[in-house]
């Protein structure tokens, strides 16, 4: 039987499709037709109907607890106590090394040039001039001896030395009422932390480790360590600082991790 | 004292706050227990000890995460509407005081060897006292623990009671481990006598809340 175009159209043959096609291959397209296309059919309407379903719930689901992560972004921001000091340690208590954590195993560091390494700023801050490792080393040096928890439930006490973050804040002239201070990485790291955390008088800008240059796998040549957050909210291999009041996120975050893990 | 009701008046074994509160609890204590399994499995405190990935809530840490820190809330303030009802309304010292030792030695002895009387369920003998009471402490605990386990720089002070960090989590797990054997007694014990399920639901027989302590002449439902 002839498949005609029911109107004329330049889109269309004028005498029908060529059957030719369809004579040779009759064997093919009829099994097409009577297994393959009732199987598949069914078998992807089920899908649809399984994911469809699912998804739906789960999408819901998780928009909820992320909603919930929010709010308690807002509480912890609340019961923030921003003159509280953290515990300290002894020196006879630091762990050495210290323990190695990210998002790719320790074989994977790609160590960072110190010679070419260089901190960039950006956002609300007054002198966006980079800096360098030596001009670190002329800023006054704090240490201190605190715990490091991991969101996993890990811990360990550390001794850590650099330049605390308020005073290298005030002395780059950013906005201290700006809403966030926000880090990238030598390693495609980022992440971010709350101003009032910020100006925490325990949280520094680390270049040594028990008095010694920190190694490669800990964040050589810069890190962050604050005495009151998450591991991971402490990155390391920093390269750029931004003060902002635009959201940063970061990458642990924007895996579904709450962003102001406090401790 | 029976807060806007007249001590007259008779009312259901589990009033309807109760029960939504019991139903609550139930639902909020095992999402904190399955999603908390798998958050110490990324960490866990005994070599021995994993849970298994299927009786875990959350698909990944931070899944587990999300549903233990929405479900803290339920439990928190789900819990402390049920404490202020049963110390205003006078229930807690109705139902679960006095706990006399001896008594609770002999119930026991009794309930080993199944001669326990379930025949009035709106009396709570003394194994059902010292469970229930004992649980709202566990709980309670368990709440401390896990605001020392998530501030401990905050709430150093708190944090500090438990030794360390880990002092908390292990306190923590603990918690749980008493929850969860409670858990197991507490619905075996229901599936036992499936009329205090039953009035859970629906609220049970009628009691007179003035009623001193009761003897064990009351009736069944």
């Amino acid at each position: 039987m002839p498949i005609r175009s029911p109107s004329p159209s330049r889109f269309r043959p004028a005498a029908g499709i060529d059957q030719s096609a369809l004579e040779a291959n009759r064997a093919l397209v009829a099994g097409i037709n009577r297994r393959r296309l009732l199987r598949g059919s069914l078998s992807l309407g089920a899908l649809a109907m399984l994911t469809g379903c699912d998804v739906t719930n789960r999408d819901a689901v998780q928009a909820a607890l992320r909603a919930v992560s929010s709010f308690n972004d807002k509480v912890q921001a609340l019961i923030f106590r921003p003159n509280h000091l953290a515990p300290t340690y002894s020196e006879a208590e630091v762990v050495k090394p210290p323990r190695f954590n990210a998002y790719y195993g320790v074989e994977d560091v790609d160590p960072v040039d110190g010679a070419k390494w260089k901190l960039e700023l950006a956002g609300r801050i007054t002198d966006k001039q980079p800096w360098t490792i030596r001009q670190f080393a002329e800023l006054p040096e704090q240490e201190m001896i605190i715990r490091h928890i991991c969101v996993e439930g890990w811990d360990y006490i550390g001794q850590w030395s650099g330049v605390n973050l308020r005073l290298f804040l005030e002395k780059v002239g950013a906005d201290l009422t700006a809403q966030y201070v926000a880090f990238k990485c030598a390693d495609d790291y980022s992440g971010s932390i709350d101003m009032a955390t910020a100006l925490h008088p325990q949280t520094i800008l680390a270049t040594k480790y028990a008095k010694q240059p920190i190694t490669d796998p800990f964040g050589f040549p810069l890190r962050l360590r604050t005495a009151t957050k998450l591991g991971f909210k402490n990155p390391k291999w920093i390269t750029a600082i931004e003060v902002t009041n635009v959201f940063p996120g970061g990458y642990w975050e924007s895996r579904g991790f709450n962003w102001f893990s406090g401790i | 004292m029976a807060v806007g009701l007249s001590s007259k008046r008779s009312m259901k074994l589990h009033p309807l706050p109760v029960r939504i509160m019991h139903w609550l609890n139930a639902l909020a204590m095992i999402l904190m227990i399955l999603s908390g399994w798998k958050i110490y499995n990324d960490e866990v405190l005994f070599g021995w000890l994993h849970f298994p990935e299927w009786m875990t809530l959350g698909g990944e840490a931070q899944g587990a995460l999300q549903w233990h820190f929405f479900a803290m809330w339920l439990l928190m303030i789900n819990g402390l509407c049920y404490l202020a009802y049963g110390l205003i309304t006078g229930r807690f010292r109705r139902k679960l005081l006095p706990i006399r030792p001896r008594e609770v030695l002999s119930d026991i002895g009794d309930a080993m060897r199944f001669h326990l009387s379930h025949a009035d369920i709106t009396h709570y003998n003394a194994v059902q006292k010292v469970l229930y009471a004992g649980i709202i402490v566990v709980i309670i605990v368990q709440v401390v623990s896990g605001w020392a386990v998530w501030k401990p720089m905050q709430l150093s002070e708190l944090a500090s009671v438990f030794g360390s960090f880990q002092g908390a989590r292990l306190v923590h797990f603990i918690g749980m481990a008493a929850i969860v054997a409670f858990l197991v007694i507490h619905v075996v014990l229901a599936l036992i006598v499936p009329k205090t399920i039953g009035a859970m639901i629906t609220g049970g027989p009628q009691v007179r809340p003035s009623d001193p302590a009761r003897t064990q002449t009351g009736s069944a439902d």
